[in-house]
């Protein structure tokens, strides 16, 4: 005990959940997660611009509310 | 190991069925909340494990090993394929909203038991298997939405039909949540004052999330919660002041003409000024608020003071009128069966479905979760006083405008007994003047929800406090549904006109919108004017159209599946939405025949427009008319309503004689004829996700 790190995979398992969870509170939003737009990109689409953040959530709210697609359930 | 998992399955279901024994037989006595909890919890995990995954592996066959539209069109964007954890939460944040909060407060007034028993069947047989299979199709077609899916398994009629049919019902919709505003925010500064708050905070938050650091959701929205609790504290204040309080309590015709106001200038703003970060801040604030519903009935205990079966059950209840079949499923909606839900069904949950495998998870265990909801709603509505319940939910007609006649005929005439020094208490307790006739739900809701946060959060005077949150939550996200709604509907508007006037569908002209815009506020602005000015207190009137359009379009989804059914050839399981179909039908056909047609003017439309056609005939004046002209508009609208609910029945009759001509011709086609996509296999590393 004492000084004695922690071992790394209880602090991983922490970090794991708490990213789905921002996952999950953002993709609520219609924010899909930006980190993995961005490695799509990279390995499929190399030749194409990848939008920074501010673009990409621009363009994702512009999509989740414009041209009629908002509506929300009852 | 497998048969003590099954063991243990066989455990859960007799949990289930006891505790469902107890609620269903117990007489006589309060009954613990966590009865039903329990009941709920153990039988929809049994549901799952048994019905959900016989539906996925025996009806639909889904197959692990096929890409969905999420794999094979990934951008990144809008088709990601998604841990299911993370878009389980997505879909039901979607997918829950007002209406199986509000349905199971209204029906609360037969008592518990049947809105509990049809919660928990019409979720299994019907709900969740709606979504589940609305879902799976969607996502066997790459994600096409139900106008779509409608248009191209049984042809491009009814598929305008069905599209013709979504907008009513949204027009609708619009009203009866706007209604439940109206009702809730009726003579309250403290309610006025935070809901008006809301919008300086929004706005203060889309800036910061376009300007000052783009994008960051999460850190704004803390920030725009502690805003908010702030307005619900300070909201106090200027209720009790003499100066502010009046110049924020305002009638409900005041109401109604700010919010057609408030829809026609939101639905123009840019998004990311007003609609985007409020509908953040409602997301995690209804959320947080089911969330911690949740764990307060559990930590509480409430009992239930509804008792499980009231006199109403013969249909001459004060809240709504109509015997238990078929009004009551018809008010219960969503919690139990939604058709909207086959429009998130087919909307943005199949493009970020990973894997088929997941659907049932998502699909028919997200449906089970909104229903659970539903059930926390009743369980809300249920430990209230059951004659407060009925002051606040009875027309002035019924009750008087006045707590010693209110409490005197609550207890004399219905025998709940209650004092007028009671309901005086209780709305000092909540901070407003009076309880008395706040139809709608959400009051009452509200008053459950604060007697169950304020037994785990206790305080002085936190009663108000937490009445007035939950009050604002309810107000959020229908103010964002009004918003966003209006939004949709003016497109939708704009492409239906386009087919008469090709100028109009042009979304970029400035007239084009204006018009469309405008002529979508109207439409819905109208059934809220009426909705509000009715003298039976207007949920009595609007709440059956939005049941029945609700029902219908569940109706319409279902059939969709059985067509998909018998063209996939799979004839044999097509039992599994029928049952749901058929009944669905039946429900919601003889609800809008009784409507249009019944000789009680509570009920029929046609019998209160032609009992005042022959009032003003006859130059007698109904109160609460003060003139004949509110008496002509009662008429009036009471025709409307006659025809729109005809109109409700002709979409639903067409769907199904064009369903039936499908299925007669796949059953003599002697092989497949749906329009599934090509199987595409998923590569081994797309798998496991």
């Amino acid at each position: 005990m004492g000084t004695a790190l922690v071992p790394a995979g209880q602090h991983q398992a922490f970090r794991r959940t708490w990213r789905r969870l921002v996952q999950t509170a953002r993709l609520c939003c219609g924010v899909p997660d930006y980190d993995n737009y961005v490695r799509h990109m990279q390995e499929k689409h190399p030749e194409r611009e990848v939008m920074d953040y501010k673009t990409f959530f621009r363009e994702r709210q512009e999509a989740r509310f414009g041209g009629g697609k908002g509506f929300r359930c009852c | 190991m497998k048969g003590f998992s099954k063991a243990g399955w066989a455990v859960l279901s007799l949990i289930g069925a006891c505790c469902l024994g107890v609620v269903a037989l117990r007489r006589g006595e309060h009954i613990n909340a966590l009865w039903i909890v329990a009941a709920t919890v153990s039988l929809y995990l049994v549901a799952f494990r048994y019905y959900g995954l016989f539906i996925a592996n025996k009806v639909l066959g889904v197959d692990p090993t096929r890409a969905t539209p999420a794999v094979i069109n990934n951008d990144g964007l809008d088709y990601v394929p998604t841990n299911k954890h993370v878009l389980f939460g997505h879909h039901f944040a979607a997918i829950a909203g007002a209406g199986p909060l509000v349905g199971p407060v209204l029906a609360a007034q037969m008592g518990y038991l049947p809105g509990t028993l049809w919660l928990i069947a019409g979720v299994v047989l019907a709900g969740a298997v709606q979504d589940f299979m609305i879902l799976f199709i969607s996502s066997r077609r790459n994600g096409r939405s139900l106008g779509d899916l409608v248009r191209e398994e049984m042809g491009q009629v009814p598929g305008t039909i069905a599209l013709f049919g979504v907008f009513m019902i949204m027009i609708i919709i619009l009203a009866v949540l706007a209604m439940i505003v109206v009702k809730a925010l009726e003579g309250s500064p403290w309610g006025m004052f935070t809901v008006i708050a809301t919008m300086p905070i929004a706005i203060l938050m889309g800036l910061y999330m376009r300007y000052v650091r783009p994008g960051k959701i999460g850190e704004i929205s803390i920030v725009g919660l502690v805003l908010l609790l702030a307005a619900i504290w300070y909201g106090g204040k200027v209720a009790a002041d003499p100066v502010l309080g009046p110049m924020f309590t305002f009638t409900g015709t005041q109401i109604t003409w700010m919010l057609i106001g408030y829809g026609f200038v939101a639905a123009v703003l840019p998004v990311w000024l007003l609609l985007a970060p409020r509908d953040y801040l409602s997301t995690f604030l209804k959320i947080g608020t089911i969330v911690g519903l949740a764990i307060g009935i559990l930590i509480v205990m409430p009992e239930l003071k509804m008792p499980a079966l009231t006199q109403f059950t013969d249909g001459t209840g004060p809240v709504w009128k109509g015997s238990m079949f078929p009004f009551l499923f018809i008010t219960i909606a969503c919690g139990a069966v939604s058709g909207f839900h086959a429009l998130i069904s087919s909307g943005t949950t199949p493009k970020l479905l990973a894997n088929e495998g997941h659907a049932a998870y998502i699909g028919y265990g997200g449906m089970l979760m909104e229903s659970f909801v539903a059930i926390m709603a009743m369980v809300a509505a249920s430990i209230i006083e059951p004659g407060i319940y009925f002051a606040m939910n009875s027309p002035a007609a019924a009750i008087g405008t006045d707590v010693v006649s209110a409490a005197a005929h609550i207890t004399n005439e219905w025998g709940f007994a209650i004092s007028p020094e009671q309901l005086t208490a209780t709305a000092a307790e909540i901070g407003e003047h009076s309880i008395l006739s706040r139809a709608g739900g959400a009051p009452t809701l509200a008053v459950g929800i604060a007697q169950i946060l304020h037994a785990v959060l206790p305080g002085d005077g936190m009663m108000a406090f937490w009445y007035h949150f939950a009050i604002l939550f309810e107000a959020l996200f229908i103010l964002t549904a009004v918003d966003a709604g209006t939004r949709s509907g003016r497109f939708m508007l704009q492409d239906l006109l386009g087919n008469f006037v090709p100028a109009l569908r042009r979304t970029d002209s400035w007239v084009a919108s204006f018009i469309a815009t405008g002529g979508c506020v109207a439409l819905w602005g109208y059934f809220l004017y009426q909705g509000v000015t009715d003298p039976l207190g207007g949920i009595n009137m609007l709440w059956p159209l939005f049941g029945i359009a609700n029902q219908m379009l569940a109706g319409v989804a279902l059939l969709l599946c059985t067509v998909v059914l018998f063209k996939a050839k799979k004839e044999k399981y097509a039992w599994v939405p029928v049952i749901p179909a058929i009944w669905l039908l039946i429900c919601t056909t003889a609800a809008g025949f009784i409507k249009i047609f019944s000789d009680e003017p509570t009920v029929g439309f046609l019998a209160q427009a032609h009992k005042y056609r022959d009032a003003i005939a006859a130059g007698n004046l109904l109160p609460p008319s003060k003139d004949f002209d509110q008496m002509q508009q009662v008429m009036v609208n009471n025709y409307i309503n006659a025809g729109l609910t005809a109109l409700f029945l002709f979409v639903v009759f067409a769907v199904l004689v064009y369903s039936v001509k499908t299925i007669a011709a796949a059953r003599r086609s002697p092989v497949r004829t749906d329009h599934e996509t090509p199987y595409v296999a998923l590569k081994p590393h797309e798998v496991d996700l």
